[in-house]
């Protein structure tokens, strides 16, 4: 936790730790603590008066069905964009573990959209399932019959943010993937082709259960990134529709708090979802002290 | 239990590099082979070929009356044992024992009857629920080679399994494994870079040397004749001692460096004269005599209690001994002397050769003569 | 591998080479589709090869932007999301280096306090505290007006001998609105202090009987060992600078302050009219080109900041 050997100082400490402080407390505690406030209070029309109301902004929020379907919309999102992206990444990792010959080549073409930006990746996607002029829209109607319209159809719309989160996490999970592969013994897998096993057995009985540290703890990072960090994605292409297909909890605190200007029932959305972040924190740090030794 | 055959066996890498040249060995069934050489003689290689993981890119590999050299590892009927053990972290050892039967369709009960019976012959009852993580190494280690037994193969493969364990341990397994080999009667290839694991456990052993099999033989064999000077350092501790010198014109003495003669033996056919040799004496066989030949500083001694080890100059030596090889000048020379003796340093001594344990090699190619 | 089925191989190969044509599949209609005219993406299918209109459209975005959407050259907006980036991740990197040499080097009272306190940063991305710290943005002394109110006192100024402290600061529309609320969280101080750990404390020793103080020692020592981390962490805080969305969209009206990433949406979201595509792909091209560059040609130190900075 601490070195063994430390310096002695008696300001020098704390005017380091300072600008971190300072900036922690400013732009973090106070806001975070502001939201706590304001979600157990409750601003009249005017915001002449403030009353405390204890639990009923939550109690109110949890029997609003919209807030629900956000919810629901949310969880599905998450899952969808969590599987997705890691069955993607998790073969494409297997098959680049494998090769030799242009690894690095196939390495550098998989981790790049890992730079582009959430929202830039909706705004790609968004172009390519444009139901006018989206090359992907003309080929669903071409070849499969399919009208898609994000703008009208909500499953559509589910369907593209899922594709387009799902296609920027791609790289970050293969990396890791492939990172977790590397890390198994050659001798194991050798002593499982002696012992029998053709490689789709090895694969499901030997290589997946000693990756699943990796697994996990990929599974939690993605679930973060569709909660937190798509809002971008959505922003910039679905807005939370059409019709609220797509309104997840971040965009929906977002809406309501800037375009709402729902001072209270924003908060408590608030800290619903600082509730979720830090449950989800702890369990990542919890389970990385497991990992599986060789 | 099979017979395996290895026919001029050769390995070429993609770049081009030999790493096998040409290997013959026949291996009876039930016998325990031994393959030893210094690091990157082949060895290991050799045994992955015969494991079916690495291709074999010349020659062929018979187990029993197959050729293998196209087969899976699975469809060969072997067993490894890994100098890492490779156990499978995430089970059991009981599960460790029983994959490889699950693999191939063996029903339950049989698995269990297997690895039950494997499990009482290397003690490893009350920790079948255990992971590999709870073990010592030892205990991971006969479980690597309950894994093995429970397959019944037709031949096991050891690839340096005692490296990874401390010297008295070493020595327990050894024997433990000597003894279990002789229990089943399966056919074994141990590969190791300890020439006393080699000879103590071998029924016969092959001297690798840079891709090359040097010499083939029962232990004591190849400690008697030694085809090689390869093979006469390598095998016995301490090594053999090396002297550089010349047949007489007679074709029954040595000349060394300062004028010593040794004598060659007196009956059998006489050595070709003029002959440049390199003699090889193992370090029990040079006697301190009054008048001997050889005029020996002692520099070093060391006092095993059973025996006494000399370390000395002697006016004729190439090295070999510590630290010495073919043809480097200015080495020790080791004697070996039973029981225990003081010896001052800086003593002269005379030594004497019996001349029947005078080894000759040619001096340019290093082969016996 | 292990076996000898070519087979396998090839079927891996193919594997990837499919995949690799998905993922970078929108790359290339991105890129084909900021070199044609308007007309040539009126109707689907549009072209999947390069048309010849890539100076012009290059050219007039980056130096008029788009007009209908109160035209900023993307000249200015890259400007901006490069003093971004590079405030962001070079502030971050200095205050966690600092920070995380002070919780492992010293021993001093609330030490653990000022641990956690930054390890709860890790638990607050800036999605579950939006409104709060706007409002903290709009008016920085926000905190202290609310703390004097609690204790009594209204008003907004503070009165000292001379002059007057107008308790009214806004860091709206400012390169210091956008990047101070990003510059302190607790990744790049964890990385560090994982990173201090493994020091050698002989260095540390050697230093004192040297007669190096702790500044010192952080400077000629410290620094120069943490030199690849450093640079790990740049590109992938460079990234995720360059990359911020919520954050302008929240903190920036004034056109002169918008940001690439950001500024993309105003073309995409038009009311009423079909985006204009063809200049909303070079704008998207723009946008993706420092970041995808970094990574590309950093790769190295890429892979191992995003590794270190997971642990």
């Amino acid at each position: 936790m601490i070195k063994r050997v430390t310096f002695k100082h008696k300001w020098l400490p704390y005017a380091l730790l300072a600008p971190q402080l300072l900036i922690t407390l400013v732009f973090f505690i106070w806001p975070a603590s502001q939201a706590l406030y304001y979600s157990v209070l409750q601003q009249d029309a005017f915001g002449l008066r403030v009353d405390f109301v204890g639990f009923d902004n939550f109690a109110y929020l949890f029997s609003d069905p919209t807030y629900l379907d956000s919810f629901e919309i949310t969880i599905m999102f998450s899952v969808s964009v969590a599987l997705v992206s890691l069955s993607f990444a998790l073969m494409l990792a297997v098959m680049a573990d494998r090769v030799i010959k242009g690894a690095t080549a196939y390495k550098t073409l998989l981790i790049w959209p890992y730079a582009v930006a959430p929202a830039i990746a909706g705004v790609l996607w968004y172009f390519m399932f444009n139901p006018a002029v989206g090359i992907n829209a003309w080929i669903l109607r071409a070849w499969f019959g399919y009208d898609w319209n994000h703008t009208l159809n909500g499953s559509d719309a589910m369907l593209l943010i899922v594709i387009a989160a799902a296609w920027k996490q791609i790289s970050y999970n293969f990396l890791f993937f492939l990172a977790g592969l590397q890390a198994i013994p050659r001798s194991l897998i050798e002593a499982a082709a002696i012992d029998g096993a053709s490689p789709l057995k090895r694969f499901w009985t030997i290589v997946f259960p000693l990756l699943s540290p990796t697994t996990f703890f990929l599974v939690v990072v993605n679930i973060v990134y569709a909660f937190f960090d798509t809002f971008g994605t959505i922003h910039a292409t679905t807005r939370g529709g059409p019709y609220g297909a797509t309104n997840t909890l971040v965009y929906k605190v977002f809406n309501d708090g800037f375009i709402g200007l729902d001072l209270g029932g924003s908060a408590a959305q608030s800290v619903v979802l600082m509730v979720i972040v830090i449950t989800l924190t702890v369990v990542q740090f919890r389970y990385i002290e497991r990992r599986v030794e060789y | 239990m099979a017979e395996l055959q290895i026919s001029a066996v050769e390995k070429v890498y993609p770049n081009g590099f030999k790493a096998i040249h040409g290997i013959d060995l026949e291996v009876a069934d039930g016998e325990f082979i031994v393959l030893v050489g210094p690091s990157g003689c082949g060895k290991s290689t050799l045994l992955r070929m015969i494991a079916g993981l690495e291709t074999v890119t010349g020659g062929t590999i018979r187990i029993g009356d197959r050729v293998v050299n196209e087969l899976e590892p699975a469809d060969r009927d072997i067993a490894m044992v890994f100098q890492n053990y490779a156990l499978y972290p995430h089970m059991s050892v009981y599960q460790n024992m029983a994959y490889g039967l699950r693999n191939r369709g063996f029903p339950k009960d049989q698995i269990e009857q297997r690895v039950q019976k494997a499990a009482g012959i290397l003690q490893l009852d009350g920790l079948l629920e255990r992971r590999p993580r709870q073990l010592s190494g030892g205990q991971r280690q006969r479980v690597a080679m309950g894994r093995a037994i429970v397959r019944e193969p037709s031949a096991f493969l050891f690839d340096e399994p005692l490296s990874n364990l401390d010297a008295k341990l070493r020595v327990q397994m050894r024997v433990e494994i000597k003894q279990l080999q002789r229990r089943l009667g399966t056919t074994s290839v141990y590969v190791t870079h300890d020439q006393i694991e080699a000879m103590t456990m071998a029924d016969r052993l092959v001297v690798m040397n840079a891709g090359v099999a040097e010499q083939i033989g029962t232990p004591i064999e190849l400690y008697d004749r030694p085809s090689s000077v390869f093979v006469g350092g390598f095998i016995g501790s301490p090594a053999m001692n090396f002297l550089a010198g010349q047949v007489d014109t007679d074709g029954r003495h040595l000349l060394l460096v300062g004028g010593v003669q040794l004598a060659l033996p007196a009956d059998g056919a006489p050595a070709e004269p003029n002959r440049l040799v390199t003699i090889g004496v193992r370090p029990e066989h040079l006697v301190p005599t009054d008048d001997g030949p050889l005029r020996f500083t002692v520099e070093l001694v060391e006092h095993l209690g059973a025996d006494t080890l000399l370390y000395g100059e002697v006016a004729a030596s190439t090295g070999g001994g510590v630290g010495g090889g073919n043809g480097d000048k200015g080495g020790l020379v080791t004697v070996r002397l039973s029981g225990h003796h003081v010896m001052a340093m800086g003593t002269v001594l005379g030594l004497a050769a019996d001349p029947a344990q005078l080894h000759l090699f040619d001096a340019a190619t290093g082969r016996r003569l | 591998m292990v076996e000898n089925r070519p087979w396998l191989t090839v079927f891996s190969h193919i594997v990837l080479i499919l995949g690799i044509g998905v993922v970078v599949l929108p790359l290339w209609v991105t890129i084909v589709s900021s070199t044609h005219a308007g007309e040539d993406l009126l109707t689907a299918p549009i072209p999947m090869w390069f048309g010849d209109n890539m100076v012009e459209n290059y050219r007039q975005m980056l130096t008029a932007g788009m007009e209908h959407v109160s035209g900023q050259p993307l000249t200015l907006m890259m400007f901006n999301s490069l003093v971004m980036a590079l405030t962001i991740a070079i502030g971050k990197i200095a205050i966690s280096l600092i920070a995380a040499f002070a919780i492992c080097y010293f021993q001093f009272p609330l030490r653990m306090a000022c641990f956690w306190m930054i390890f709860i940063t890790l638990m607050l991305p800036v999605e579950v505290r939006i409104l709060p710290t706007y409002e903290v943005i709009a008016n920085v002394f926000t905190p202290l007006t609310r703390l004097l109110n609690l204790l009594g006192m209204e008003g907004t100024e503070i009165a000292l001998p001379g002059f007057t402290i107008d308790l009214d600061f806004s860091m709206l529309d400012s390169y210091a609105g956008l990047t101070l609320p990003l510059i302190a969280s607790a990744t790049a101080t964890f990385l560090f202090r994982q990173f201090f750990l493994t020091v050698p404390d002989e260095l540390t020793e050697a230093a004192r009987i040297d007669g190096a103080g702790p500044m010192k020692f952080f400077r000629d020592i410290l620094l120069p060992l943490s030199r690849t981390n450093i640079a790990a962490l740049f590109v992938i805080l460079f990234i995720y600078g360059w990359n911020q969305y919520l954050w302008p969209l929240l903190v920036t009206t004034d056109p002169d302050y918008v940001t690439i990433v950001m500024g993309i949406q105003r073309m995409v979201n038009v009311a009423d009219i079909e985006p204009q595509w063809n200049l909303v792909m070079t704008a998207a091209t723009l946008a993706m080109l420092p970041p995808v560059a970094i990574v590309i040609g950093m790769q190295r130190l890429f892979v191992k900041g995003l590794v270190e900075t997971e642990k």
